[in-house]
């Protein structure tokens, strides 16, 4: 789950990271009311879940008696699909250097590693393709944490300049911060060194753990679903792996590796998934049935593909909940299956003259839906 | 023969008196695996399908030989008892358990791998080795005796390479499904010497995924220490970045978890890749010529 600039700040603020005074604003005439609180320049900033905001326009510096302008710009500016609804306005810095660092949870090392540079300010990723050699990694032995001086070796040996324990402190600081609240990414960037030496958080990014959002029901209620599909929304009430795609075969399968699969196969065929929808394991007549419905329900979907292999999902169940969402009208597409597995005769047996069209094969069943849908793309 | 785990094995089964514990034992026991004992904290003393049930690992094996434990328990405590297992001197754990914290399993991992024991999962269906055991939650009867090891990052899509592998005749030696989490106990490569000691196995394939480079360090090994082919596969060829396919693990980040990176990867190994599950068994015979 993604965080915003304003929580994640809050969250470093509770660790003890200095950062910069701020507060949230919904309305133009609100933010210049914060700006002229705060009495000097501010920056005011798009509070969205994407990055690139500042190459976008969502990032502007104004005095207190320009902020209502700049607000109503930003506010309702479309940042890659996403509107903007809030901004965040808070007081500028005085930037004398612009430092990065971050964690993450690193698969090869299986470990959470921090990663420090020089060169802050920018996109990580690109320093990352174009100057490797400035960021400095330090995998974080988890049973010991992050200690003070692991965390001054990093600051010299990335070449930071400034207060060396200071700089020890936000590092530890940001650990402590990923640790206690479950991140499963965690950045400050930049990390400012100000005109005056003092060391600010100017901007951070904290995505969170969704395994462990039951250890933080605070946090867990900060999840914004308007900035989710609405269907992703529906889906994650059904309890599905749901992902909206932007093509027409709608595609509903047991297993994620089946589903990722599935959708390989569609395009192989020429066609194009709208969406992933994983039943689970072992899903019952009545799970399906809300699949089904919940796909059908989207209006790019312009035919289904069900594709089934059971285990502990067995195929007699998948076909009863199929065949429920086809009695009751819910599905106004063409349906291609292909069962496979534990039950798979039984299945086919409830399944023979449904309205649907069944296949043994996945690629075959995958090349009938793209050319029921209107053929390759 | 097989890997890691025979009919000889002892199971101990962690969360037993649960719902999905109870039922896959009563599975695992159908399909022919020695389970000795169970533990829930909370209701040792009892009996659950045949086996005493015992509060804690350290009481199962003081009285039972145990050579392999699987965990069915909720995530919260997942983490907990695999770490319980591996104190109790349990050498091969099986963590079935979906969603568990990432920072548990990292903290986890780490211990009990400096304990010198193997974990394979979370959120993995088990191993099976074909008509001999099984310590997982995979249907048992799509699993025929025979000269293949396979290893997956998926359950489904293991299934299906299975049943494939059965039905042409080639069979299976060993399956592991080592789970779709970012930070699991055993990967590709960790599997790969076994397959490559184990005399039964003639061929090994690679289920891989998108998300993270297992499969490219999978290669790496394969290229410089494997003599027996090994064929590949690769599920979400297709999915867009950034996005979790179901799998914690299965999301392309940046430039790290493309399918064309692994792709590259197995090529450069002169790893076959089959595109469709079909074609895995025509790569397999093949190879096997």
């Amino acid at each position: 789950m993604k965080l915003h600039e304003f929580q994640a700040k809050e969250l470093l603020a509770q660790h003890g990271v200095p950062v910069p005074t701020g507060k949230v604003a919904y309305a133009p005439e609100e933010a210049e009311r914060i700006a002229k609180e705060f009495g000097k320049r501010v920056v005011i900033k798009a509070q969205v879940h994407v990055g690139g905001r500042g190459k976008a326009g969502g990032v502007k510096l104004a005095q207190p008696d320009e902020a209502r302008e700049v607000a109503g710009k930003i506010l309702g500016m479309d940042i890659k699909g996403l509107t903007v609804k809030k901004v965040l306005v808070a007081e500028a810095v005085d930037i004398a250097k612009e430092y990065y660092a971050g964690l993450i949870i690193d698969r090869s090392t299986q470990r959470v590693v921090l990663m420090v540079s020089k060169e802050g300010g920018v996109d990580i990723e690109e320093v990352a393709r174009t100057n490797p050699q400035a960021i400095v990694k330090f995998p974080v032995d988890p049973h010991k944490g992050l200690r003070h001086f692991e965390a001054r070796d990093v600051v010299k040996r990335a070449g930071l300049e400034g207060n060396i324990n200071r700089l020890a402190n936000v590092i530890v600081q940001l650990y402590n911060t990923f640790v206690g609240v479950d991140a499963s990414l965690a950045e400050i960037n930049p990390l400012v060194v100000t005109d005056q030496g003092d060391i600010i958080a100017a901007d951070a990014k904290i995505d969170l753990d969704d395994n462990a959002l039951f250890r933080h029901p605070d946090l867990a209620k900060l999840r914004e679903i308007e900035a989710e599909h609405p269907l992703e929304i529906e889906a994650s009430n059904y309890g599905f792996a749901y992902v909206k795609l932007d093509g027409d075969v709608g595609v509903i399968g047991n297993g994620a590796g089946l589903v990722m699969y599935t959708l390989d196969l569609v395009n192989r065929a020429g066609g194009k998934p709208a969406n992933f929808l994983d039943i689970g394991g072992g899903a019952k007549a009545e799970v399906v049935y809300n699949a089904v419905k919940l796909v059908a329900k989207d209006p790019d979907v312009k035919g289904i593909f069900i594709n089934i292999f059971g285990g502990i999902t067995r195929a007699d169940e998948v076909a009863k909940g199929v065949i429920q969402a086809l009695e009751e009208g819910v599905v106004k597409v063409p349906v291609v299956m292909r069962v496979a597995g534990t039950a798979e005769e039984e299945a086919k047996s409830l399944l023979e003259g449904k309205p649907i069209y069944l296949y043994p094969n996945s690629l075959e069943a995958a090349k009938a839906i793209v050319t029921m849908v209107g053929g390759a793309k | 023969m097989s890997i890691l785990i025979n009919k000889e094995t002892r199971v101990l089964v962690q969360g037993i008196t649960g719902r999905e514990g109870r039922f896959h034992t009563e599975q695992m026991q159908a399909y022919g695996t020695k389970v000795v004992a169970g533990v829930t904290p909370g209701k040792g003393g009892r009996d659950a399908l045949g086996v005493p049930v015992y509060d804690t690992v350290k009481e199962a094996v003081a009285d039972h030989e145990v050579d392999a434990s699987i965990i069915f328990v909720p995530a919260a405590a997942a983490a907990d008892a695999a770490l319980e297992a591996a104190y109790a001197g349990v050498q091969l754990v099986v963590l079935i358990t979906e969603g568990i914290p990432t920072l548990d399993m990292v903290a986890a991992v780490k211990e009990i791998k400096d304990l010198g024991v193997r974990l394979i999962g979370g959120n993995c269906p088990g191993l099976i080795s074909a008509e001999e055991a099984k310590l997982g939650i995979m249907p048992g009867h799509v699993f025929k005796k025979g000269r293949v090891g396979l290893i997956s990052r998926s359950g489904t899509l293991t299934y299906e390479a299975a049943a494939a592998l059965s039905e042409s005749g080639l069979g299976t030696t060993t399956t592991v499904g080592i789970g779709g989490d970012p930070i699991i106990g055993t990967t590709f490569k960790d599997l790969l010497p076994l397959f490559k000691d184990d005399p039964d196995t003639d061929a090994v394939v690679v289920i891989g995924e998108i998300g993270g480079s297992d499969e490219e360090e999978a290669a790496a090994w394969i290229k410089e220490n494997m003599e027996k082919p090994v064929v590949g596969f690769i599920g979400g060829r297709s999915a867009p970045k950034g996005k979790r396919m179901g799998h914690a693990g299965a999301i392309i980040m940046g430039d790290v978890g493309t399918p064309e990176s692994k792709l590259k990867a197995f090529a450069e190994a002169n790893i076959p890749v089959a595109d469709t599950i079909d074609e895995i068994v025509e790569l397999v015979r093949k190879q096997l010529k």
